[in-house]
């Protein structure tokens, strides 16, 4: 908290984006989280990547489940359309309302809690089904709303506030998603907002499901010596090792990449991602090479970046052929076809 | 190649920079500190605040140039700045007796001897830093009362008579001599006088004339404006013919008009030669002139007068078509047609100039090739030793708040040359930070950011203004609009102090910085590719970016750009490992007064 509310100023020369919108213009209401929590860090990379994508407020849904980080969706994009659900039910409420309206922007915010214990089998389903939306993991390995139990992110031999040692292994979601199916899957820090941004921006524009694992440390209870997801931990061993810009269609390229080094990938939307490399002998769009990537990782070297895309697999919608119009446009007549249509149906049951 | 360096906050002009008020005020008034002070009601030291800057607080709440207004931080976050002139009003309305407060002649004089020429607030600003530290100072005036263009210029219903002799009986009252109608007609026989140094303080006494065609066919109906001015301040002149022409678009111009309504004009248009963005006058000025039904003509160039039989029937005008550039300068003037606009007077405005018709050639003062004197910009010690020169006479007409920074300058090198000190020899300034924190958010400075809009100074009604010549126009602030205005200031003052160690690079301070101007990021070895990497806006103010050292995690920098920061301390509330923290920056500014225990103590150091 702070003695007073964050001021909105109109300032004369801020820059305004493509619709004529300040970056204000999509912040939401004040964050009460702990001062120094790497959430308000995603906050605040969250609202820049809406701002520079140029995106309508209104036109975005943001979803969450519960706990520290679920609060996340009440500080930006106050004119979005959302709902905090049920404790590990963001992924099942998001599916259900993009089959109602598939023409917003979809994006949930969950934590390690909401998604990796109680909400597990929620987010696999959402994965596998490539639901076309952002889902942003802020990772802490701890249950800081009820004052730092290890979460099932832990560590083995992460030490907690009070001393105990974690000894069991942690699940890793990326690794998760890639085993059920996930066409995008990214880990950042909350620490490194140009890469974060540069992420979100690729995770918004790809069309289906896009997981982001952000280490975003806990500032009360898990930002000690010994924590292996404290802010001094994960900026000694954070390595950078697959970075991607994000290109909207129709922008130049201005960034001078060396042959070799970038792979760019065209997304639906007729934007590009362009992947650099720091390890050449690894292909982000293969899944094998992804997966041994990440599981040989050890807590002394945390693999960022974009680890695998998959831009060819269809989504959700499309695997099911649901309408592209918001049912509540739909008219009645198609909407509902009669008494006479269901008997057919039910007939073709019998 | 090299990265750029830290940030050295110890310079005293880095912070001072900051606060774009008092960077802007020739004499540095501390603004938001006096601005607190009226805040929690103590205008007696908020006055006291003014005065050791700028000595005339009154007279300057009212008709100060106000370099601080355009400079000022909140323009750049709404349209319009804070009130400053009229707070330091405020100060000077409502201030309690502060006469003990003031500096006293002392007991023991040092018997030097000080001449002052002109009694104007140069020469007054000289005295009342010389007089207490024991000069006898003696001001010599050829008119019958001290002021200078602040009586004679300056309309008694903008600057009423009794603010401005107040203020200048403080300083008389520290054992300054004044001697009235007593024109100094020969600096030789006044160097014959045995003064131990002399300041020239005279003025721009000398109106310039407009040499058109049948100029002088009716003098007594084409006047000098600045001379008019004088003639009605001392009530020699008292009438006007209805219809009035004023030549001249500068302040001097705005007072000429709205005089003449006052005796008796009954249409009065202000000529200009190119539109209002090129007037020279205070925008507010021009503003008021309006508002007391004075036409304001653009685009008009003064080409004859017009008289019959001797007697002046109006003036012809060229009327000037202007193209301009993108960036708004004239490019290329036309004349396209000739105008007369009929008239009973006209009043020439169009500047002044400095002159020294009493200054003899061989007495060692050079002038250069306009006849100005030559004068050092540091010391404003002419080309002879012990004659120092300050106000308009120095370097041409300015306004009042730079002739009392003259003023304060000269006295520090009076007091050198007297003492047998290099003039060079001066104090700088100094900065003194000191922490506002007081407990958990709590701050000794209101640090919420009030989105109310500048309160607007009331007029008097049209009626009732022109009773009476002086009439003040401008009512002062309620207690209401104190008490809104005083929360617009930002208090620039109160300092962002980094301690780079301290920082865990969370971001903390980043994201809830309501104006974005904070930025942790790869040091580079150049300011220009820093503000492009961090899309820092537009640096109109000419303000600097803040650099820490290399923080222990990453070895980036945190950057904070100046120019945006609404020193609100959400940054510092935020900071979970408070680097960051609220300061005030006092900066020092010495004058006369403390040039010898400083220096002493500063070389000792």
């Amino acid at each position: 908290m702070t003695s007073f509310i964050k001021p909105r100023i109109n300032r004369k020369s801020a820059p305004t984006n493509k619709i004529g919108l300040t970056r204000q213009d999509y912040d939401g209401t004040m964050s009460t989280l702990c001062a120094g929590c790497g959430h308000d860090s995603v906050t605040a990379a969250l609202a820049r990547a809406f701002f520079e994508l140029s995106i309508q407020p209104h036109k975005v849904a943001k979803i969450s489940g519960i706990g520290c980080s679920s609060k996340t969706t009440s500080y930006l994009l106050k004119e979005a359309h959302g709902a905090n659900t049920v404790h590990g039910r963001m992924p099942s409420f998001a599916t259900g309302a993009m089959a109602a309206n598939n023409s917003l922007t979809y994006f949930g915010v969950s934590g390690d809690g909401d998604s990796l214990s109680i909400g597990i089998g929620q987010m696999i389903h959402a994965m596998r089904r490539n639901t076309d939306m952002l889902y942003v993991l802020e990772n802490n390995g701890v249950y800081g709303l009820t004052k730092g139990q290890f979460s099932a992110s832990a560590d083995i031999g992460s030490v907690a506030k009070k001393g105990i040692i974690n000894d069991q292994p942690p699940i890793d979601p990326c690794a998760l998603g890639l085993s059920v199916g996930a066409s995008f899957i990214a880990r950042s820090f909350s620490g490194d907002r140009k890469q974060l941004v540069q992420l979100i921006r690729a995770g918004l524009m790809h069309k289906g499901f896009a997981l982001i694992d952000v280490i975003s440390p806990c500032v009360s209870f898990n930002d000690h010596k010994g924590s292996t997801k404290s802010y001094e931990h994960t900026y000694k061993y954070y390595n950078k090792f697959v970075h991607a810009d994000y290109i909207p269609p129709a922008e130049e390229i201005k960034t001078a990449y060396d042959a070799g080094e970038s792979m760019p990938i065209t997304l639906h939307d007729g934007g590009k991602i362009i992947l650099r490399k720091l390890d050449a002998d690894y292909n982000p769009a293969d899944r094998s090479s992804a997966f041994s990537k990440i599981i040989n990782n050890n807590i002394k070297e945390i693999a960022t970046g974009l680890i695998y895309i998959d831009e060819n697999l269809a989504d959700m919608a499309e695997q099911n052929n649901l309408e592209t119009r918001p049912l509540n446009q739909v008219p009645y007549k198609e909407l509902n076809p009669g008494l006479d249509n269901l008997k057919q149906i039910q007939k073709s049951f019998r | 190649m090299s990265q750029m360096k830290p940030t050295n906050i110890d310079n005293p002009d880095y912070f001072h920079k900051v606060v774009d008020c008092q960077w802007a005020c020739p004499a540095h008034t501390p603004v938001p500190t006096y601005i607190r002070q009226i805040a929690q009601g103590d205008y007696t030291g908020a006055y006291l605040t003014n005065r050791e800057s700028n000595v005339f607080p009154g007279v300057l709440g009212r008709v100060c140039d106000r370099p601080c207004e355009p400079a000022c931080r909140r323009g750049r976050v709404e349209e319009k700045p804070v009130a400053i002139c009229r707070l330091k009003r405020v100060a000077a309305d409502h201030r309690d007796n502060i006469k003990e407060y003031l500096p006293k002649k002392p007991s023991v004089m040092n018997g030097k001897k000080i001449a002052l020429i002109g009694a104007g607030p140069a020469s007054f600003t000289v005295a009342n830093d010389l007089a207490p530290l024991g000069y006898q100072c003696t001001i010599f005036e050829k008119l019958s009362k001290p002021g200078g263009l602040m009586r004679s210029n300056i309309p008694a219903f903008r600057l009423p008579e009794e603010v401005l002799t107040e203020e200048l009986n403080y300083i008389l009252n520290m054992g300054v001599e004044l001697k009235l109608n007593t024109p100094i007609n020969s600096m030789k026989s006044l160097l014959d006088e045995g003064y131990d140094s002399i300041f020239v303080g005279s003025g721009a006494p000398k109106g310039k004339d407009l040499n058109l065609p049948n100029r002088w066919d009716d003098k007594d109906h084409i006047h000098i404006g600045i001379n008019w001015l004088e003639e009605v301040a001392f009530e020699h002149t008292k009438t006007i013919g209805d219809n009035v022409l004023i030549i001249g678009v500068g302040n001097t111009a705005m007072d000429c008009c709205r005089t003449s309504l006052r005796l008796g004009a009954k249409s009065v248009k202000v000529m200009g030669r190119k539109p209002r963005s090129f007037f020279k006058a205070s925008i507010w000025e021009v503003e008021d002139a309006e508002e007391e039904n004075v036409e304001i003509i653009i685009n008009h160039s003064p080409e004859a007068f017009i008289t019959q039989g001797g007697r002046l029937t109006g003036m012809l005008f060229s009327v000037i078509k202007h193209s301009f550039d993108n960036d708004g300068n004239i490019i290329n003037s036309q004349p396209i047609e000739k105008v007369t606009i009929p008239c009973d007077d006209v009043i020439l405005a169009i500047g002044q100039e400095n002159a020294f018709p009493w200054i003899e050639l061989d007495t060692g003062i050079k002038f250069d090739k306009w006849n100005v004197p030559i004068i050092d910009k540091k010391t404003f010690e002419s080309t002879k030793k012990g004659i120092f020169f300050g106000g308009d006479s120095a370097f041409g007409p300015k306004n009042i708040i730079w002739a009392v920074e003259h003023g304060h300058q000269a006295a520090i090198s009076i007091h050198n040359y007297c003492r047998g000190v290099s003039l060079e020899q001066r104090v700088s300034n100094k900065i003194e930070l000191k922490s506002t924190k007081m407990g958990m958010f709590e701050w000794s400075y209101s640090n919420s950011y009030d989105g109310s809009e500048r309160r607007k100074m009331e007029h008097l009604d049209l009626v009732k203004r022109f009773s009476k010549l002086n009439t003040e126009v401008e009512i002062g602030f309620s207690p209401e609009q104190i008490a809104t205005e005083v929360q617009r200031c930002l208090n620039c003052d109160i300092q962002t102090v980094f301690d780079a160690p301290k920082c865990t690079e969370c971001d903390a301070c980043i994201d809830i910085c309501p104006v974005e101007c904070l930025s942790i990021t790869e040091n580079t070895n150049n300011e220009e590719i820093l503000r492009e990497n961090l899309n820092f806006e537009k640096n109109e103010f000419n303000q600097s970016l803040f650099i820490s050292e290399e923080l222990k995690f990453t070895n980036r920098i945190m950057v904070k750009d100046e120019n945006i920061c609404l020193h609100c301390g959400l940054c510092a509330e935020r900071c979970p490992t408070a680097a960051w923290d609220m300061s005030e920056g006092i900066v020092k500014i010495h004058h006369a007064d403390t040039q010898d225990q400083n220096y002493a103590s500063e070389t000792a150091e």
